[in-house]
């Protein structure tokens, strides 16, 4: 597989093969010198058209832990300001002579063009409302990792579905792996085709929470406010918010997670944050492990057949 | 999960290559062969170092992790003593990935290599490149005082200055025969692809 673009070009075993791998990440990133020479000699160029700083941190630091070399590339300070195409851009940094290319991208289906024009391994780390492959397969591995079976594990995604790529991807992945995911959110943050997702839905957070074995809360994200998609933010938390006394009616047992980062009194009450069944910081120390996985197997299966 | 099968399986969705299948010709060791020729190399291990006082033994994943247990056991069993033991994916530290994409094993190494006596254990010693890196990879856990090499089978080829210190079996074979070693038995054969395009796992 020369590319990671999305968690349905990957199926079940890709998921499986990474999650695998992953675990033998896991030790190397809890030696003394976290640090193997399995992609030495490689280099990863990131090219991030749209903010982010924990993607751009965790795939950078998963590069330099299997020892590749990190190419930064950042649209602010770059030739797109002076109007290069997305396809010069990509062929300028290819012509460098990089073997991986991490993308993101605020329009969907950005990255899988730059696969089609790059003979690198293109990873998605995200593409618009589109798909977020790499967070998915760590918040899995964060499940996984908990000693949790996904076969018949109920997860709720709570919060904004309609723009989220999380969401999108988190459903492709964890149905995939055989969990029954409930996606909670008020109407108007349901995407229109809502019945085709592998999903069931709910519009009360309160009927749902008593089943779930994962809480995962989505960022709400302030933009949305513009659009009227919900009333208040206030309103918002009131009705889908994790406050102190929703928080007593999830299961002992549970997980909460959130993709980060966490808009403290909407999503999340202040006072559950620190409440031992959530898994934020799991989330992020597994985000690096997963992507040294994702790298190891791409970039591995894409070389040309001779010494790596 | 479906781990444990798949941790005995190359990649699929990331594998470059078709899979393969051991077609054995020729027994060359029975198990009771293979548990003697276990008894007298921990003999040996025993004898070279005086003792086992600081060693540590390291099974190399996969195919060396039950030989280096089986010599654990028989070295317990000689001198009455616990032994220190770890096993190690040399996968990370190979010089060509891209040929075997077998998914990787979880290095299990509880105790520190400095100032110790490391005796690395494999199944088969051919090429030599598996145990150079395996020693970049025991390196990386600290400065031992010596490595030596433990192998049940040492089928010649070598294509690096490398040399067993330990061995179950001398066994001479061309290129293209493969051998197969568990504590059943050491079996020689050939390797024939399941699928077009499969490439024999060398090292």
């Amino acid at each position: 597989m020369k590319d990671l673009l999305t968690i349905a070009d990957l199926g079940k075993d890709g998921i499986d093969e990474i999650m695998v791998t992953a675990d033998a990440m896991a030790e190397v990133s809890a030696r003394p010198i976290p640090k193997v020479p399995a992609l030495r000699g490689k280099t990863v160029a990131s090219m991030f058209f749209e903010d982010s700083t924990r993607t751009r941190t965790s795939f950078e630091t998963a590069a330099k832990r299997l020892s590749a070399d990190v190419l930064n590339f950042s649209a602010s300070s770059s030739s797109v300001n002076k109007g290069e195409s997305l396809r010069d851009t990509v062929e300028t940094i290819e012509a460098m002579g990089v073997d991986a290319i991490i993308v993101r991208h605020r329009s969907s289906g950005a990255p899988r063009q730059v696969a089609q024009w790059a003979k690198a391994s293109v990873l998605n780390a995200g593409d618009g409302w589109h798909a977020h492959p790499t967070q998915a397969l760590l918040d899995a591995y964060t499940i996984r990792d908990e000693g949790r079976d996904f076969d018949g594990l109920n997860v709720a995604i709570v919060g904004d579905i309609s723009h989220s790529r999380v969401a999108r991807s988190n459903i492709e992945a964890f149905s995939t792996l055989g969990a029954n995911v409930t996606l909670v959110a008020p109407p108007t943050l349901l995407p229109p085709h809502v019945e085709a997702l592998e999903a069931s839905v709910s519009h009360s957070l309160d009927a749902v929470l008593p089943e779930t074995d994962v809480l995962y809360l989505l960022r709400m994200q302030h933009e949305r406010m513009d659009q009227a998609l919900v009333p208040s933010l206030h309103e918002y938390h009131r009705s889908f918010g994790l406050t102190p006394d929703r928080a007593k009616q999830l299961p002992a047992s549970a997980l909460i997670m959130h993709p980060g980062p966490m808009n403290r009194g909407i999503e999340i009450s202040p006072e559950v944050i620190d409440d031992s069944r959530v898994r934020v910081l799991n989330q992020v120390a597994n985000g690096v492990t997963v992507r040294m996985a994702v790298l190891y197997l791409v970039v591995g299966s894409n070389s040309g057949g001779g010494a790596l | 999960m479906v781990d444990a099968d798949l941790r005995r399986t190359r990649a699929v969705a990331f594998g470059r290559s078709g899979l393969s299948r051991f077609v054995p010709q020729t027994t060359v060791l029975n198990a009771d062969d293979v548990a003697r020729a276990l008894k007298r190399m921990a003999h040996e291990i025993v004898e070279a170092n005086s003792g086992l006082d600081d060693v540590i033994i390291i099974g190399l994943e996969r195919g060396g992790v039950p030989i280096a247990q089986a010599i654990a056991t028989a070295l317990e069993q000689i001198e009455d003593r616990t032994v220190e033991f770890g096993t190690i994916d040399i996968s990370f530290y190979r010089d060509d990935i891209s040929t075997s994409p077998v998914l990787p094993e979880v290095t299990k190494m509880p105790y520190s290599v400095t100032e110790k006596h490391v005796v690395l254990c494999d199944d088969v010693l051919f090429t030599g490149r598996t145990v150079r890196s395996a020693l970049d990879a025991v390196t990386d856990f600290g400065r031992p005082k010596s490595i030596q090499l433990a192998v049940m089978v040492d089928r010649g080829h070598r294509e690096l200055p490398i040399r067993p210190d330990y061995v179950g079996k001398n066994l001479p074979t061309s290129r293209s025969e493969s051998v197969r070693v568990s504590l059943d038995g050491v079996e020689l054969g050939v390797t024939e692809a399941i699928e077009a395009g499969t490439r024999k796992d060398d090292l």
